[in-house]
C-alpha cells in the first residue's frame, strides 16, 4: 500500500478515536480543533491554486460562502423532509444527509470555481487576483440581497452536525487528495504553468486546462470548509464571508510557503491558535497580529516553514 | 430631468473623492507596479485627522475648513512616507506577491491601531466647511458637495501642474515608464517612489475629510470599500495613467449614484467589481491606459 494511502487510513483512524473519546475532552480544545481543521483545508485547497498553480486569488471566502449556504440549504430545507423532524442524534441518518450537504456544498463552489477559471484563462498576476476578488465580493453581495436564503440577515438555526470526526475526515480527504494530485505525472503540469506558463506551452501543456482544474478542485475544498463552518457556528451571514476573511486565507499560504503543503498547514495551525494566546492582550490582538504579518514578510519572505533554499529567480528587464 | 441633473451633482461629488483616492493608487502602481491596499486606511487617517484638528480651528468659516484639509493631508504625507520608508522600501526588489502582502499588513495594522487610538465605535464628523442649502434651476444640493468639487478640482490642477511641469514630476514619469532606464539617466528611483507615496497620500488624507463632511460618521473601517473602489476606478482609467484615474473615479461615482438611485440600489456595491471584471476581461488596459504587448 502505497504510503499516502497508509497515511489518510491512519488519519481516519485517528478521527475515529478522537470522536470516541471526544465526550472526555474539554469542549474548548475541541471547539479550536474544529477552527483548526477548516482553517487547514481553506490553507490547502488555496494552495492548490496560489501555491502549486500559481494563480493568486483573493476570492477564496467567496467559495466557501457559496458551499455554506448550499450544504445549509441542503440541511436546513431538505432535510427535515429527507429524514423527518427530529432523527435520532447522530444516527445514521443524520451523518448520511450531513455528507450530502458538504458534497453538495463542494460541488456548488466546485462550479463557481469553474466560473471563475474560466476568465483567469486570459489574466494573470495582479489582474487575476482582482478579477478573483470582485469575484467573492459580488457572491457576497447577491447573498445579501437574496432573500429565500436570509439576505443580509444570513440563515440561523443551522443543525449542529459538524463534529471532530467530520471536520478531522475532511482534513485528511483534503490533504491526501491534493497531495496525490500535485505529485502525480499530471500534477507536474500545474507546477509548469506556475513556473512559467509560455515555455508550459510550448512543451505541448495546456495551460488553461490545468488552471480552470486547479480552481474547480480548489473551490470543490473551499465549500467543503464552508459547509463544515457553518454546521459549526450553526449561524452564518454574508458579511462572515468578506475580503477579510479572504485575505487571512492568503495569509496563511504565504507564511507557509506557497506550494509547501506541510509549512501552509503548520501556518493555518499557527494562525489559528494565535489570537487564542493572544486573549491575554486581548487589545493589542490585532495590531501584534498585523505588526507580525509584516515582520514575517520582512524578515523571512519565503515563508516561515520553507527550509528549502529556491535559487533566485533572475528578474525579466524592467 | 431635474432628477437627473441632481444625480449628476450627487455623482459627480462622490466621483470626485474615488478620484482623489484614484490618483494615489494610479500613482503607486505606475512607478512600483503593486496594489497599495494601505491606501485606504490613510484615508481613514485623513478623516480622523480631520476629526481632531476641526477644534482647532475657526469654526464654520472657508478658511478652517480649507485649514483642516490641508492640516489633514500633511499627516497624511508623513504617514505615507513613513510606510514606504519602513513597510515597502525593504521589499524593493522581493516579489510583488510579498509587496501585495506586506500593503495587506500595513492595512490591517493601521485599522487595528485605529480601533485602538480612534475607538471601534463610529464618530460623528463636525462640520468644518460652512454647511448652507443651496438651490439653483430646481436643484438641491449643499454647499459641501460644491466645496468637494472645488477641493477636487484644486488639487487635480496642482496634481497635473506637478507631475507634468516640475522636474520632479518627469522623474516621476521616467520612473513609471521604465525605473532601470530612468536610474541610468541620473535619477534617484528610491526619492521619487517616496515622492509618489507622499503625493498619493496626501490626496487621500484631502479625500477623507471629503468623505467624512458628506458622509459624517467616520470609524476605523471606513476605508475599505472606498478604497477598492477608487483602485477599481484607477483600473476602469487605466492603470498608471494619472488622467485615466481622474475620469475613473468620475465615472465610477456616477454610475453607482445612478444604480443607487434605481430600483436595484442594494446591488450597487456589486457593480463596481462586476465593471471590474468587464473591464479586465475586455479592455484590461483601461479607458486612457496604453495596451502592453507580453514579449518571451
Amino acid at each position: 500500500m502505497p504510503k499516502p494511502h497508509l497515511s489518510l487510513l491512519l488519519a481516519l483512524g485517528v478521527a475515529w478515536l478522537v470522536s470516541a473519546f471526544s465526550g472526555h475532552l474539554d469542549p474548548y480544545h475541541l471547539d479550536v480543533l474544529i477552527g483548526v481543521g477548516i482553517n487547514v483545508i481553506l490553507a490547502v485547497s488555496l494552495n492548490l491554486i496560489a501555491g502549486h498553480t500559481g494563480q493568486f486569488s483573493l476570492g477564496h471566502a467567496g467559495f466557501m460562502a457559496v458551499g455554506a449556504y448550499a450544504a445549509t440549504a441542503v440541511s436546513l430545507f431538505l432535510g427535515p423532509r429527507l429524514i423527518g423532524d427530529s432523527p435520532a442524534q447522530g444516527g445514521f441518518a443524520e451523518n448520511a444527509l450531513f455528507f450530502g450537504a458538504l458534497m453538495a456544498g463542494g460541488a456548488a463552489a466546485a462550479l463557481a470555481g469553474l466560473l471563475v477559471g474560466i476568465p483567469s484563462l486570459r489574466l494573470r498576476g495582479d489582474y487575476l487576483a482582482l478579477v478573483t476578488l470582485g469575484f467573492g465580493e459580488i457572491i457576497r453581495v447577491l447573498l445579501q440581497n437574496f432573500e429565500p436564503l436570509g439576505g443580509a440577515l444570513g440563515l440561523n438555526g443551522i443543525p449542529p452536525y459538524t463534529t471532530p470526526f467530520w471536520v478531522i475526515a475532511a482534513v485528511a480527504t483534503t490533504v491526501f487528495t491534493v497531495g496525490c494530485l500535485v505529485r502525480s505525472s499530471y500534477g507536474l503540469g500545474f507546477r509548469a504553468v506556475r513556473d512559467d506558463e509560455i515555455a508550459a506551452a510550448a512543451t505541448g501543456l495546456h495551460p488553461a486546462r490545468y488552471k480552470v482544474v486547479a480552481f474547480t478542485v480548489g473551490a470543490f475544498f473551499a465549500g467543503v470548509a464552508g459547509s463544515l463552518f457553518a454546521h459549526f457556528k450553526l449561524t452564518i451571514t454574508p458579511a462572515g464571508f468578506d475580503f477579510t476573511r479572504s485575505i487571512e486565507i492568503v495569509v496563511m499560504v504565504i507564511l507557509g510557503g506557497l506550494g509547501n503543503t506541510l509549512g501552509v498547514i503548520l501556518a493555518a495551525i499557527l494562525l489559528t491558535l494565535l489570537p487564542e494566546f493572544l486573549r491575554p492582550v486581548a487589545e493589542y490582538r490585532l495590531v501584534l497580529y498585523a505588526a507580525l504579518l509584516i515582520a514575517l514578510m520582512l524578515l523571512r519572505p519565503q515563508g516561515l516553514f520553507n527550509f528549502t533554499v529556491r535559487r533566485a529567480k533572475s528578474r525579466a528587464p524592467v | 430631468m431635474t432628477e437627473f441633473l441632481q444625480q449628476l451633482v450627487n455623482g459627480l461629488s462622490l466621483g470626485a473623492i474615488y478620484a482623489l483616492l484614484a490618483l494615489g493608487y494610479t500613482m503607486v502602481y505606475g512607478v512600483l507596479r503593486f496594489i497599495n491596499f494601505a491606501h485606504s486606511d490613510v484615508f481613514m487617517v485623513g478623516a480622523f485627522a480631520g476629526l481632531y484638528l476641526a477644534p482647532l480651528v475657526p469654526a464654520d468659516t472657508i478658511l478652517g475648513g480649507v485649514l483642516v484639509v490641508l492640516g489633514a493631508m500633511l499627516i497624511c504625507a508623513v504617514l505615507g512616507a513613513l510606510i514606504e520608508r519602513f513597510a515597502y522600501r525593504p521589499l524593493r526588489n522581493a516579489p510583488t506577491l510579498n509587496v501585495l502582502i506586506t500593503a495587506i499588513g500595513v492595512s490591517c495594522l493601521l485599522q487595528a491601531l485605529g480601533q485602538l487610538v480612534f475607538g471601534a465605535a463610529p464618530r460623528a464628523f463636525p462640520a468644518v466647511f460652512p454647511a448652507r442649502a443651496l438651490s439653483a434651476g430646481g436643484l438641491d444640493f449643499s454647499s459641501n458637495q460644491v466645496v468637494v468639487l472645488l477641493v477636487a478640482l484644486v488639487l487635480a490642477v496642482a496634481l497635473r501642474f506637478i507631475v507634468f511641469r516640475t522636474k520632479m514630476g518627469a522623474a516621476l514619469r521616467a520612473v513609471s515608464q521604465n525605473p532601470r532606464a530612468a536610474r541610468l539617466m541620473g535619477i534617484n528611483n528610491d526619492v521619487v517612489i517616496r515622492f509618489a507615496f507622499v503625493i498619493g497620500s496626501a490626496l487621500a488624507g484631502a479625500g477623507g475629510v471629503l468623505y467624512a463632511t458628506n458622509y459624517p460618521s467616520i470609524d476605523p473601517f471606513m476605508g475599505v470599500l472606498p478604497g477598492l473602489k477608487a483602485f477599481i476606478a484607477a483600473i476602469l482609467g487605466g492603470i498608471g495613467s494619472i488622467p485615466g484615474a481622474a475620469l475613473g473615479g468620475l465615472l465610477l461615482g456616477l454610475v453607482e449614484t445612478f444604480v443607487g438611485g434605481s430600483e436595484y440600489s442594494t446591488y450597487k456595491d456589486a457593480i463596481a467589481f462586476a465593471l471590474l471584471i468587464l473591464f479586465l476581461l475586455f479592455r484590461p488596459a483601461g479607458l486612457l491606459g496604453k495596451p502592453r504587448v507580453e514579449k518571451v
